[in-house]
């Protein structure tokens, strides 16, 4: 008691403002997203989740900067490792655990899994497999936008940089500058596609070099470092909803995870995990809480303590419900019923 | 007066884009004072500015910028420049518009417009008929019309569906077909038509091989046979029951399709009745479709290489024989 009486004591002498204004916020975001990884890795391990489990580790800074400064009737079109700026976008970790466990009540109704999910009336598109192929929708939903009057509306869309290597991706980036969409495109370079090393990926000397190209304006990115990326992603959302051409931001980190859950990822040779692209954001993050004495530790206890909370909660309220059941299934792909076909 | 099948696609499009704001034309040379590769879209950009846009060479990107807005509430129509080149969109209409709905409860209305079939002198990439790749995929609608009037109420249609709608518009048929005037309602789409009544026999088609087979009903009744042709309009919703209906006066079926013949359209009515109306059939279900090669530059080549009234006819009458 008395210790920790002092160290609050402590730490208002030497309090700090945060290096930016929506770090902590942030942080809280990142925190919430590896935790709840953590949890579906260990479900997954323990044969409760049908269909492959792919994180986010080491890609929450970069992720959570896409979601949070979108605002009301902006786009987002998250990808395989966004479940910190989905969170941050307002995605409920509901949707999550319900889509990971199979609930007939999640947005996919066990129709789809994992991370192909989204709530597209809700402007949070529900990616599909095809990398590369979100960037045009999302440039649609933007022209949509301005067609019918809106104003103050920007898209943001995530890709990695596999997914850049695809001519879908090239068709959406030039089709973006076209239309001159207030689009921001983040692209996190976490070093491999899958188990392909950046080598085989591509021979250009910086895939930001791309920007100008297709007409964007491009900034590289640390995507270890939580301000930076909050700076610099930040900026580019600035820019796009300022009526700048459209924005690609790359970023570099290390995927800290395999591929999926079910790759052990030991193709990263040892000397590339010491590269400074390769530290943990969330370890950096809260190094940079701990330096300067943004949060007392119970404080930062409080946090992790409520982010498991809410995680358990989601998780168990999900695994609480039914499953879809196939003899109730409604086996109809398009809305107009009196045009499906039959096959009776 | 007299309109063809290709004015009265232009027609159906300036009433949709005069009608509803949330209808835009998007593909390529669709717009300025171009309007078209084949002027399906001459004159729109200057009647409704900003709403018929041209794009750049990208199918993949085109579709995906078509499902983006229709999510959020626009009509888009696509136009392919031909058939042919939908297959670089293939990935987004088979596997992002045509699964959304079922994913995500949000249906995605969005036309695309595909230049189809062949015509002399096209060859192998500019000739196609894709209508039974995308029949084959869930979530989509394939309408094929035939006729002047098909094509304008069928557009119109197409539409104003809440989902995906492919509608293969026929090459051959631009010019070659006219009507006196354009209706006000059409068939529904669903729904077969009995383009020419018989009792000897059944030919099921559509598109533009309903004019050879109307070509060949006419060279059978010459020599005493009464053919019925049914024009299915659609293929996706497929009308199983007209077919079967007249099947069931006729008691033989031909199917005449202009696609590739491995699987498609003819193979999947012939599946059907062979399945509901076997005790129907007096004699094995036949069909016809192209060559199994790529399609031929050459007139002399391409004339036979897809079904024509003289084979259609040929054919028919082994089947009568039987
Ligand atoms: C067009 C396409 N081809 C192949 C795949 C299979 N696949 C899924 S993720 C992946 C690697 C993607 O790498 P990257 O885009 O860098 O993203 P990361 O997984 O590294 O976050 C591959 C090959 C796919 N989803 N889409």
């Amino acid at each position: 008691m008395l210790q920790t009486a002092q160290r609050t004591a402590k730490s208002k002498t030497k309090k700090t403002a945060p290096p930016h204004e929506r770090f902590l916020e942030a942080f809280r975001w990142m925190l919430l997203a590896r935790t709840l990884e953590e949890k579906l890795v260990s479900l997954y391990r323990g044969g409760l989740i049908t269909g492959g489990v792919y994180i986010g580790k080491g890609q929450e800074a970069v992720s959570v900067a896409c979601g949070l400064f979108l605002q009301k009737g902006d786009i987002f079109a998250p990808l395989i490792r966004d479940q910190a700026g989905r969170s941050a976008f307002g995605e409920p970790l509901l949707d999550v655990t319900r889509t990971y466990l199979g609930s007939r009540q999640g947005p996919m109704r066990g129709r789809d899994g994992n991370i192909h999910r989204g709530h597209p009336r809700k402007n949070e598109l529900a990616m599909i497999s095809h990398l590369g192929a979100m960037i045009s929708v999302t440039v649609g939903a933007l022209m949509a936008k301005r067609f019918k009057g809106d104003k103050d509306f920007i898209g943001l869309a995530c890709i990695g940089e596999g997914g850049m290597q695809t001519g879908s991706f090239h068709e959406g980036m030039n089709i973006a500058a076209v239309e001159q969409v207030p689009l921001v495109v983040v692209a996190t370079n976490n070093h491999y596609a899958y188990s392909t090393p950046n080598d085989r990926e591509f021979a250009c000397h910086d895939l930001v070099d791309r920007a100008i190209g297709y007409g964007f304006e491009g900034y590289s990115l640390d995507g270890t470092d939580l301000t930076a990326c909050l700076d610099v992603i930040g900026s580019a959302v600035k820019r796009a909803r300022a009526g700048r051409p459209p924005q690609l931001v790359v970023a570099s980190v290390l995927r800290l995870s395999g591929h999926g859950e079910h790759d052990d990822a030991s193709y990263v040779p040892d000397e590339v995990k010491r590269q400074p692209f390769a530290r943990d954001c969330l370890k950096v993050a809260e190094k940079t809480i701990v330096d300067l004495n943004l949060l007392g530790a119970e404080t930062l206890a409080q946090w992790r303590k409520d982010a498991a909370a809410q995680v358990d909660e989601a998780i168990a309220t999900a695994q609480k419900e039914a499953p879809p059941e196939g003899d109730k299934e409604d086996w109809c792909a398009i809305s107009t019923r009196d045009l499906a076909d039959s096959f009776e | 007066m007299s309109i063809t099948y290709l004015e009265a696609i232009r027609e159906a499009q300036a009433k949709l884009l005069r009608d509803d704001d949330r209808v835009f034309i998007y593909g390529q040379d669709v717009g300025g004072t171009f309007g078209g590769a084949f002027k399906a879209t001459k004159g729109l950009a200057k009647e409704f500015p900003g709403r018929v846009l041209n794009t750049p060479i990208s199918e993949d990107a085109i579709v995906g910028t078509a499902i983006g807005a229709a999510i959020q509430g626009m009509r888009p129509i696509i136009e392919m420049q031909f058939a042919d080149f939908s297959s670089l969109a293939l990935n987004q209409i088979l596997n992002n518009v045509g699964t959304h709905y079922w994913r995500t409860n949000v249906p995605v209305p969005i036309t695309v417009r595909l230049p189809s079939g062949g015509t002399k002198g096209s060859g192998p990439f500019h000739s196609q008929s894709m209508e039974s790749i995308y029949a084959h995929y869930p979530g989509l609608i394939v309408m094929t019309p035939a006729t002047v009037e098909d094509a304008y109420t069928m557009l119109i249609e197409a539409v104003a569906i809440d989902d995906p709608v492919i509608y293969c518009e026929h090459k051959y048929l631009y010019y070659h077909l006219k009507a006196d005037k354009l209706p006000d309602k059409g068939l529904p789409t669903g729904r077969a038509r009995v383009a020419r009544e018989g009792r000897d026999l059944t030919i099921v088609s559509y598109s533009a091989m309903m004019q050879e087979s109307l070509a060949a009903a006419d060279e059978l009744a010459r020599e005493g046979f009464e053919t019925e042709v049914v024009d299915l309009r659609s293929v996706k919703p497929l009308d199983i029951d007209t077919v079967l209906a007249s099947v069931a006066r006729t008691g033989r079926l031909l199917c005449v399709g202009e696609s590739f013949p491995w699987g498609g359209t003819t193979a999947e009515v012939i599946a059907r009745v062979a399945s509901a109306g076997f005790h129907l059939l007096d004699a094995g279900p036949q069909r016809l479709n192209a060559k199994d090669t790529p399609i031929p530059y050459h007139p002399n080549l391409w004339s036979v290489h897809r079904p024509n009234a003289k084979n259609i006819t040929a054919k028919a009458r082994a089947l009568l024989r039987e």
